[in-house]
């Protein structure tokens, strides 16, 4: 017990004076990361207030050609500039992003209408452009909703209801609560979480495995009166202990930038309360001991410092394929996803943020099973430190 | 004391001991000499205990090394080939980390600590990080750290390599030292001046396998010269035995 003490002081206390572990237990996860996602999503928050605020430009062609419908979209706030391209003109502007869109009314436009017939309109759109995407649509809805009200007259005229053209009538009632938009954004959260919590271990786990034994002040470590058991226990808890260090500094880190970045213009709100930062490191270094013990197992078998760090780069994303598949395709906790670590504290760590109620059932199957994997990678690493070829 | 019968240790397909037997007594220096990879290191690693023997055995005061391992390391100190130190602690540091490893108390640590710094004349190098230590610097470190809680038998795997001449006369004073104090000393050397000027015993490996070990008198006498260089390289090619 004496000895796993020394050895987890002096590897806190070595380490605490090498810069390059500072530097990626400190300043990926408590710097880079919170940066990245403010950057991130006020830049998000900035185009989708500009997209709405803004009126919507609309480039036509034939402007002449059809008085009423240009009537009606400047009442629908549309400001209409009048372009003369022909048509493949207007598809080369489209393309080079001169203009996001050009909308022509054709010359047989009036008298195809005049006749009750269909009249032509050509939007051209390039739908390639997300830039673009949501004022196109915003057109285009102005567009239908004009043709709407058309066949509606033309029905009245014949003495029919307009129902007729509408045999259902979609009543569409969006029940997402403001926090439960922000599920992509808390997902990268979750994600930059787990990134900083492992860096926060990376080079510790290497330093005190293959960088002990690229030294050479391995040998002599073994041969001291001190099981083997006791020494890798000690190097493993400084991991942990410089990993738990690293999460949770990351986490009031978030907790602070949230505070400046713009969430509710995005119709989005996290709770990121004290009381949450405490929850949210609570259920997520359960998942220390995983970390770590992986980590250490690894850098183990390696040869050298420089082939454990392309090793641990690697092994790093396990744990993080998981969550880029939850985040996708917006996975909602059940029980059977409790059973895989990582996946469920970030399911976890997401349902506290959104404010959603959380089964105890499944912080008792995430604790769990966490733990179990990581008591039994620990286990191999004491395993792999009673052979031989540990001396390399 | 050291008593070492019949070791054989196989790495992979490499057979690196055959029959590995010889005993250093205590009070007494003894020289391991042979070529490279003749299995020097290997013999004092299993007697370290940092590798386990495959076949035979090897006893320190009559403590089995594979079966009695921890009460074997208690006793021991052990200067390995590749010594290495931590660079980001100072060589007090490293020194003391040993000494709390081996169950010294804070009182006692400070004190060994001391005591080596004084008696390898490290001054104010003991206060430097080892990051920038000479060669002769770091042996000094690292033979504290072996030397810390006073062990009874000593192991040194080719300690005088790469050491200029005021390193090397240090290393053989302080050899002299714990063979006067009573320890047993055992140290490998591929030099037969080094171990010629410093043992009183001498163990010749080759090939896995001890050749012929005794006095220095005793070597020249069964490799049937007068010049223990030429004794050493008659013994070591297999030309005697």
């Amino acid at each position: 017990m004496n000895a796993i003490r020394t050895v987890f002081i002096k590897e806190v206390l070595e380490n605490l004076r090498d810069r390059r572990v500072i530097f990626s237990a400190l300043v990926f996860g408590v710097l880079l990361a919170p940066v990245i996602f403010a950057l991130t999503t006020t830049l998000a928050s900035k185009r989708m207030v500009r997209d709405q605020d803004m009126p919507l430009e609309l480039p036509v062609v034939g402007v002449m050609n059809a008085p009423n419908l240009i009537q009606f979209l400047k009442e629908n706030g549309v400001e209409v500039t009048v372009v003369r391209y022909t048509e493949r003109e207007a598809m080369d502007a489209v393309r080079s992003g001169q203009r996001d869109f050009v909308l022509i009314i054709p010359d047989t436009y009036g008298k195809k209408l005049e006749a009750g017939g269909s009249a032509p309109l050509d939007f051209i759109l390039d739908t390639a452009n997300s830039r673009t995407a949501s004022s196109a649509s915003r057109a285009q809805r102005l567009l239908y909703a004009y043709g709407q009200q058309l066949a509606t007259l033309r029905l009245l005229v014949r003495g029919v209801s307009p129902e007729v053209l509408q045999p259902i009538d979609v009543r569409t009632q969006d029940i997402a609560t403001p926090a439960g938009r922000s599920l992509l954004i808390l997902g990268m959260m979750t994600y930059f979480c787990f990134m900083s919590m492992l860096m926060g271990g990376f080079y510790l786990a290497i330093d005190t495995t293959a960088g002990e034994r690229e030294r050479g002040s391995l040998e002599p470590l073994l041969s001291l009166p001190v099981p083997r058991a006791s020494l890798i226990l000690g190097k493993i808890l400084a991991t942990a202990a410089y990993m738990s260090v690293s999460l949770l500094l990351t986490l009031i880190a978030f907790s602070v930038v949230l505070l400046f970045v713009p969430l509710e213009s995005l119709g989005m709100s996290a709770n990121f309360g004290p009381r949450i930062v405490l929850s949210i490191f609570a259920v997520m270094v359960t998942f220390v001991p995983v970390g770590a013990g992986l980590m250490t197992v690894v850098a183990s078998f390696t040869r050298s410092s420089r082939e454990a760090q392309t090793w641990l780069s690697f092994v790093m994303m396990i744990p993080m394929a998981p969550i880029l598949v939850a985040v996708i395709n917006n996975t909602r906790p059940n029980a059977a996803l409790m059973a895989v670590p990582s996946l469920s504290q970030h399911l976890l760590a997401t349902s506290l943020m959104r404010g959603d109620p959380i089964a105890p059932l499944h912080v008792a199957i995430s604790f769990a099973t966490t733990l179990l994997l990581g008591g039994v990678l620990v286990w191999v690493a004491t395993r792999l430190y009673r052979r031989d070829a540990i001396l390399g | 004391m050291i008593a070492v019968e019949g070791l054989g240790k196989k790495f992979g397909t490499v057979q690196a001991l055959h029959d590995v037997s010889f005993t250093a007594a205590d009070g007494r220096i003894t020289g391991l000499l042979g070529h490279n990879g003749a299995g020097k290191s290997t013999t004092l690693r299993i007697l370290s205990t940092v590798i386990k023997t495959d076949t035979g055995r090897a006893l320190v005061d009559g403590k089995d090394c594979s079966t009695e391992s921890l009460e074997v390391r208690r006793s021991l100190g052990v200067l390995p080939h590749a010594s290495g130190l931590y660079p980001h602690f100072t060589g007090r540091e490293n020194i003391e980390y040993y000494a709390r490893l081996h169950g010294l108390n804070g009182g006692q640590v400070a004190q060994a600590t001391e005591n080596l710094v004084k008696r390898l004349a490290l001054g104010d190098v003991a206060d430097r990080r080892a990051k920038g230590y000479s060669q002769g610097e770091r042996l000094k470190v690292s033979l504290a750290r072996a030397l810390i809680h006073r062990p009874r038998t000593v192991i040194l795997d080719e300690p005088t390599n790469g050491l200029d001449v005021n390193a090397v006369r240090m290393l053989r004073e302080l050899i002299r030292e714990l063979r006067a104090s009573g320890c047993c000393v055992l140290f490998s050397s591929h030099v037969m001046q080094e171990v010629a000027a410093l043992c009183d015993d001498i163990v010749i490996i080759a090939h896995g396998r001890v050749v012929v070990s005794g006095t220095p008198d005793q070597i020249l006498a069964a490799t049937g010269t007068t010049d223990l260089e030429e004794a050493f390289v008659r013994a070591a090619d297999g030309s005697i035995a």
